[in-house]
Order: structure tokens, then sequence, then C-alpha cells
């Protein structure tokens, strides 16, 4: 029998696209699902997902829940813990457009809540660390249960099909957030489960993934050395970790947790300072293929591996960056732009909103191309 | 009084319509196997030979075979040949049976029953004449507490040093040979327990000094002239055992390096004195990290035994920066036979397990793993770092490099190869520029190997390697096995 995602580890390759609007401004799936679905050969229809930021306005303040449910005993389950620790204000079924190409759904369930004060203080933990540990406890202990995003105001929408039918499927084009990114899945061998396709998310990061990252048992046990629960067993989850890990539990910069990701190699590196985050953090050196787009509430940013063995191409219009696997899918909807780049191994492309430029270093592009 | 039950364990041919007569092999051998008569005829003392294969090898006309000797015990499943004739040396002189090198029995190697994985399709191989590929290691504490106060760490451009042999134990010129190749290729060599000779102190950038139980040679200076501080606790030839050096060996410029009078048996303690508990080990720790100002990791180096997981989490523990695992392959110049060969557990499993315990702990940061002890290829390296190691010890590797052919007499101190000798006139026929050269060679071969076999697993950096379980499968392991070294079964 084959075993589901999860227990075993799928490598697969893929297709990636991000759309930002850097003024923040918000618009509709359409243009994401359309740029995703020009790149249609680049997946086999086991796996098509997507983020987005800025659509929960009304609930801003509370963390919104995507939770996939094989049945309703998982969602019990999860309810029952979820109600101990939670005041939750919002539960309800995701809205869903039934196709024939999309089968075998979980149940899907979207929630808005906020930690329990009594609970969140005898945690003392913060409210970060409050949901990452539900998160974690859900994902690991309750069969059945998958929590595809778990951030505020954004949300992950993914499941098994392609990606244009997955966007129609979650009907996208309802919804408006000013950063979109996509996932289009190519797994080598897989029965397919939901949970496992793209965007991998944890609280506000989410990742979209191209390629296998090599150095996945090395990244992993270190992970799991500060608490973080693997439990899909796929690339994405550790990108994810990685940068939950770096920047919100280390505090690192951006600059500073590409430096450990794609770090420079030793023979080009300039600073003591990126020598020494190379030595500490060896262990999550990202190696491998891979071009991946890392989104938060604040932007995108998308890397290559060090050496470039996967595609990903950049391109501005106005307020907009785009990326995407190939430069196809950036002009299916912006045919005319400003500038389009090939960004060379290790070397980010950062998209950040304009009011949160001063949050985070951008980073020096010159001393990281080896 | 005993009387004779053994032939000879080897016989040596001499092909005579070869032979020239030129007394190459008399001059050689130390064990006086080789004599010419008044007539001019040879003659050889087979029971004298140990088997080191220098007479065959350096005889100009290849006149020399040597072979185990061809009469053979009657066949027996369970009293092997070795039992027999250990049961009859025990006879004969009453005493504890000595001997040199690494465990040589038929215990499972692990290494043996493990392969590593390659990329096809899913993900590119990566060529590493055309793309860098680093094996740059750091060693030290990567734990850093205060922001930007990073601890002292120890650079090696390729993951694989020079294990502890100490001055007496080895000769002065295979010390030098290290020394020089470890400088060559930016790596390191270490003392071993028995000090460090002025003339090797221009290398303290490259060389690890260690502190054992018999303190021999231990002072400001010393800690002074190395990169790294060691203090051994075991070593896996002999866990729970301490050393001795015979008084032979003691020769003046040892006696000097070691701080003992000349001609006196240098004797290890098996602990050390001061070292009754853990807690005592973190205030030798402590103490060393004092002296070297903070300035040099420490390290500590412990035999693989039995519940190698809870001792190596102790001593991460008790401050040590690096900690060294010994496998019962590991070699020695010499130990009690029986300890030897029936003492301590595999090297892989050892590491497979403190590796994990460390992890689980969450405190794998605070120290480097170097895994010891019958390292004997580019492969078995590239096997214990996936299996956790930051980087890996080589000392019989490295003196079959210098020209070691393994006879085990390392203890007689009548080494024909010049290598475990005091002896001057021995020692003087391993030059430390070519024993340098040969060893730099090894390292530089191993090098290429591990790239390129990294390159076919698609990683690029040697720091995506370590615990990197998922690169290899075992074959041929009970689940219990594969269980313990964390690794799936070739197919899974």
């Amino acid at each position: 029998m084959l075993r589901r995602e999860g227990e075993i580890r799928i490598p697969s390759g893929c297709a990636i696209a991000g759309i930002i609007n850097r003024q923040g401004e918000r618009f509709d799936g359409s243009a994401i699902i359309a740029s995703i679905a020009n790149m249609h050969q680049r997946s086999n229809g086991l796996g098509g997902g997507f983020a987005a930021y800025g659509i929960y306005q009304e609930y801003k303040d509370y963390f919104a829940l995507h939770i996939y449910y094989d049945d309703e005993t998982a969602r019990q389950l999860t309810e029952n813990y979820l109600n101990q620790n939670f005041r939750i204000v919002v539960n309800e079924m995701l809205p869903l457009r039934p196709l024939r190409r999309i089968v075998d759904a979980p149940l899907i369930w979207r929630y808005f809540v906020t930690p329990r004060e009594e609970k969140l203080m005898v945690s003392h933990l913060s409210e970060d660390d409050f949901i990452f540990k539900a998160v974690m406890w859900i994902n690991d202990c309750v069969r059945g249960a998958f929590v595809a995003s778990s951030g505020k105001n954004m949300g992950a929408f993914k499941g098994v099909g392609y990606p244009e039918d997955i966007g129609e499927f979650f009907r996208l084009e309802e919804y408006h957030a000013y950063l979109w990114t996509a996932h289009g899945r190519f797994p080598t061998n897989t029965p397919g489960w939901w949970g496992g396709a793209h965007p991998f998310t944890l609280l506000n990061w989410s990742v979209v993934h191209n390629g296998e990252i090599s150095s996945y048992s090395t990244n992993r046990r270190f992970l799991e050395m500060y608490g973080y629960r693997c439990s899909l067993q796929t690339d994405t989850e550790v990108i994810a970790y990685t940068f939950d890990f770096l920047m919100r539990k280390q505090q690192l910069t951006l600059e500073e947790t590409l430096d450990v990701i794609a770090a420079p190699f030793w023979t080009t590196i300039q600073k003591e300072a990126q020598a020494r985050l190379r030595r500490q953090y060896g262990a999550l050196l990202l190696n491998g293929p891979f071009s991946i787009i890392v989104a938060t509430d604040h932007g995108l940013v998308a890397v290559n591996d060090r050496i470039k063995l996967r595609p990903l191409v950049a391109a501005t219009r106005g307020s907009y960056l785009y990326v995407a696997s190939e430069e196809s899918a950036i002009r299916v909807v912006a045919p005319v732009v400003e500038k389009v780049w090939t960004p060379g191994g290790g070397e980010p492309v950062v998209g950040l909103l304009k009011d949160k430029e001063g949050l985070i270093a951008m980073p020096d592009q010159q001393s990281r191309s080896a | 009084m005993t009387m004779k039950m053994l032939t000879p364990a080897f016989a040596v041919q001499r092909d005579t319509e070869r032979c020239i007569g030129c007394g190459v092999c008399i001059n050689q051998c130390i064990n006086e196997v080789h004599h010419m008569d008044e007539d001019g005829w040879m003659w050889v003392d087979e029971d004298r030979c140990v088997g080191c294969q220098r007479c065959g090898v350096l005889c100009p006309t290849h006149a020399l075979s040597i072979t185990e000797f061809p009469m053979q015990f009657r066949g027996n499943q369970y009293w092997s040949p070795s039992h027999i004739r250990e049961i009859y040396a025990q006879a004969q002189t009453g005493g504890v049976l000595l001997t040199g090198m690494g465990n040589p029995r038929r215990y499972r190697c692990y290494f043996d029953h493990l392969l590593l994985n390659a990329s096809q399709v899913t993900n590119p191989s990566i060529d590493p004449l055309r793309e860098p590929m680093e094996l740059t290691t750091y060693l030290g504490n990567k734990d850093v507490e205060v922001p930007d106060r990073e601890k002292p760490q120890l650079k090696l451009k390729v993951p694989v040093m020079f294990a502890a042999m100490s001055y007496g134990a080895v000769s002065l010129n295979v010390q030098n040979s290290l020394a020089m190749a470890a400088r060559e290729a930016g790596t390191m060599w270490n003392t071993g327990e028995g000090g460090l000779h002025a003339d090797l102190r221009e290398f303290a950038p490259h060389t690890i000094v260690q502190v054992a139980s018999g303190r021999f040679g231990v002072n400001p200076d010393y800690l002074g002239a190395a990169a790294a501080v060691e203090i051994k606790i075991g070593q896996g030839a002999k866990p729970g055992i301490g050393g001795h050096l015979p008084g032979e060996k003691v020769t003046p410029d040892v006696a000097r390096t070691r701080m003992i009078p000349t001609w006196s048996d240098a004797i290890s303690p098996a602990p050390h004195h001061d070292i009754y508990s853990i807690e005592d080990l973190a205030q030798l720790v402590e103490t060393l990290k004092v002296a070297t100002r903070y300035t040099k990791p420490i390290s500590v180096k412990v035999a693989a035994v039995h519940n190698i997981a809870a001792i190596a989490s102790g001593i991460v523990r008790a401050g040590a920066d690096i900690v060294v695992i010994d496998g019962f392959r590991g070699a020695t110049g010499a130990a009690p036979l029986r300890i030897r060969d029936n003492t301590g557990i595999p090297i892989e499993v050892a590491l497979a397990q403190v590796h994990q315990r460390l992890l689980d702990e969450g405190i794998r940061q605070r120290a480097s793993l170097v895994a010891s002890g019958g390292i004997r290829s580019s492969a078995d390296v590239i096997k214990a770092i996936i299996l956790g190691a930051d980087a890996v010890y080589i000392g019989t590797a490295a003196l079959i490099a210098l020209g070691c052919h393994m006879c085990q007499c390392c203890f007689t101190g009548r080494c024909n190869w010049g290598i475990a000798t005091t002896d001057a006139r021995l020692s003087k026929r391993l030059n430390p520029r070519l024993g340098a050269e040969m060893a730099a060679n090894l390292l530089q071969a191993w090098a290429h190997e591990i790239k390129e076999m990294m390159g076919g697993m698609g990683i690029n950096s040697v720091d995506s390697l370590r615990g990197n379980r998922l690169m290899l499968r075992g074959v041929g392991l009970e689940r219990h096995e594969l269980e313990l070294l964390g690794v799936l079964a070739a197919g899974e």
C-alpha cells in the first residue's frame, strides 16, 4: 500500500509565482491564477496552492486558522482542543466551488481565534509561540487534522489538482490581497495529499518552493532540537521553519537569514559577521536545487540556491513586483514591464511593502553573488 | 622450563636464483631474521619474523616472499588458530598478551553495510570540477550566548585530522611528517600524551596538544603552543586501561619532552587521579580554559563504550567544546590483547547514538563531534559525517601512508619501517619530508573523493552532510541495527 505523504518523503519538481503590490493595494486572485496557469506543464495535477495576504481585513487582529480534516472525529478532537485554548469568534466551512476535476477534498474549516487570556498567561509564551505550539500539537497529535495556515490577515488555499483548478475551487477571485504567491506541483510519487501541497505556512510565514533540499535531514534534525515537529517530511516545511527560527526566534535580519540559508562560499565571504553566522548555523544551509518564494505580511523574498540549479525570473511594473519560475508567467499578466531580470545563485529578490522597508535591512546584492 | 609447541607464524622464502647476496635484508631486519654465514650462504630464522615485509619490499631483485606459514592446525570451528597460539604463548610466559594497532577480529563493520545516495533526475548532481565544493569545517562550541561573542573555533580545510600518537610511541620523524602534512592540508595533528618536542613548536596553529592521565610534558608553554587542547580520558583500543611506555623507549630526547627521567617507564594511570567523576572533568575543562585564556577549544576524548550517549552528553554539559569518540577499532602502540579485542562498541553505532542524544537534549550546538577509530577510507569519512561527526581522526591510515605494514608489533619498539620506535637507526628510515608529502597526498586524495561523492548526492557543503541520514541506506542489517544507526534499509 502506498503510504501517505507525511509518512514518507517525496521529492518533487514545480512551478512558483508571486505578485506583490508594494503600495499595499489589494487585487483579486485572477492574476496569480493566470500566472501560475501559464506554467501548466510544470506541474502534474498532484498539487497546487496559493497564499494570500491582506484578505481578512475584518478579522485582521485574529489568527486565521485554515484546517483540513480527514473526518468528523478529527474535527471534534481539534475543536475541543481549540475551545480549551482559544476564543473562537468565527467557526465556519470555507466557501468552495465544487469542480469535477477536484476530488477527494477533505473537510476544510476556517476559524478566527485569539488565545484565551488565562491559558496564554500560564503558558509563559508569547502569542506567536502559543499559536506555534498549537499548530505543532494539532499536526503532530491529531490524526487526520492538518493546519494549512495560521497567520493573521492571511490564508493558504491548497490541495490536490492543477493550481488553476485549485484557485477556482477556493473561489480566489472573491478574495483581495496585496500579496499572492502560487505553486504548481510535480511530485514524483505520491497518492496526493492535500496537506502536502504548497504553500507551506506557519504563523505569517508562507513558502512556495521548487526543488529538492538535499540537506533536508540535516536541517530537520537541527530544527527538531528547537521544538519544531516536521510532520510532513517535505522540504518546504523545513524552509518555513528555518525562516521562523532564524527571523522570529533568533531575531536575525532578512539579510542575515539569507546569509545562512544560501550562505556565500567560504572563498567569497567578505565580512567576519557572515563567517560567524555560517559557523553558527551551518546546519541550516539549504543545499540542493531550489527556488523559493517566502512571504510574510511585510512582503516577499525570492531566492535561489547558491549555484542556481532552478529557474527564477523577476520583473517590476509600477508598484508591482513579479517573480516566477518562467518569464512567460509574468508576461501573461504584465505584458509590458519596466525591468525584468534573472537573479543569480543565492541573490535575493526582495519586495517589501513601502511602509515596511525600514523594518528589514535590505540585502547588499553585490556581496552575495558567489 | 617450557617446550616448543609452535611453528613460526611466517614462512620466509628466498628464490636463490634471484638473490644476489647484497645483504639489504640483513641490514633492514631489526629482528635479525636474515643472516649470511662465512661461506656466503643466506640463512633465515623464521621464528623471529613478524611479517612486516620490510625485507621483501626492499629486496632489489624481489627474491624474498613472506607468507603465512603453510602448516595449519587441524581444522576446528571453535578453537581457532589464534586461540591455540595465544594459549601456547601464555603457557610459555605466564604473562598478559600484548599487541599493537587496532582490533582485527571479525565483528560486524557497519561502514561496510551502509551505502550512499546519489542524485537522479529529481535533482542534479554537482560536478566538483565545475562548481565549488566546500569541505571547510569549524570545530568548537557554536552556541553564541552573548551576541557577536563567538567561542573559539578550530578551522579545518578538510574534515580529517591526524589522531593522537605520542612521541615515544612513534618516532619524532612520524610526528614531524604529520605536522608538516597537517600544515600543508590545513588540518590538525595531535601530539598524543607524550608532550611536544621543541622542534615541532612552529606547527602550533596546526597542533592539538593532549593532557592525559600521566600529564607528560604539560606546562603553560605546551598549552600555549597549540590550537586546541585535548583531555584524553580513554581510547578505543584499550578503554579503561592506562598507558605504559617501556623504559627502553625513553631516550634522553623522549625524556626531555615528557619531563621524566631518562630510561624510566612512563606510566599513564588508567583514570586521571583528579577525575573520578563528571564534575571533576568539568573542573579540568574549566582549568584548561582559564589557562589558555578562553582562546582555544577544549576537547575531550573518550572510548566508545556501552553507555556512550549519556557519557557524551555529560561531557558536553561539563563544558567540552569538542567531543572525540574513539571506536573499538581504534589503534594503539601497545594494549593488552584481550582488552583490545573484546572491549568497547563500534564507532558507527556510538556516533549515531551520541549525535541523536545531543540533538534530543538540545545541546548539539554546544560541541563538535569527532569520530575516531578504524577510519579506513574517504567512504568511511563521509559515512561518519552523515552519521553525525563534524570531523574524523585518522591514525592507522596515516601510518600506513608513511609505510606501516600492520604487523601489529608496535609495542616492541623494533619497527622496521621506522614508525613505532625511538631507535635512532630505525627512525632515520622515515624521511619527514617524504612522509609529509605522502600523508598530505592521502588527505588530498580523500578530499577529492569526498567532493566527488558529495557532488553525486547534490550537496556542495559538508555542513549539509552532517547528520543527513537520508543519504545512507543499510544493507544486510537487522531492523534494530537500522534503528540504532537511524537509517532506512536499502529500497525503503
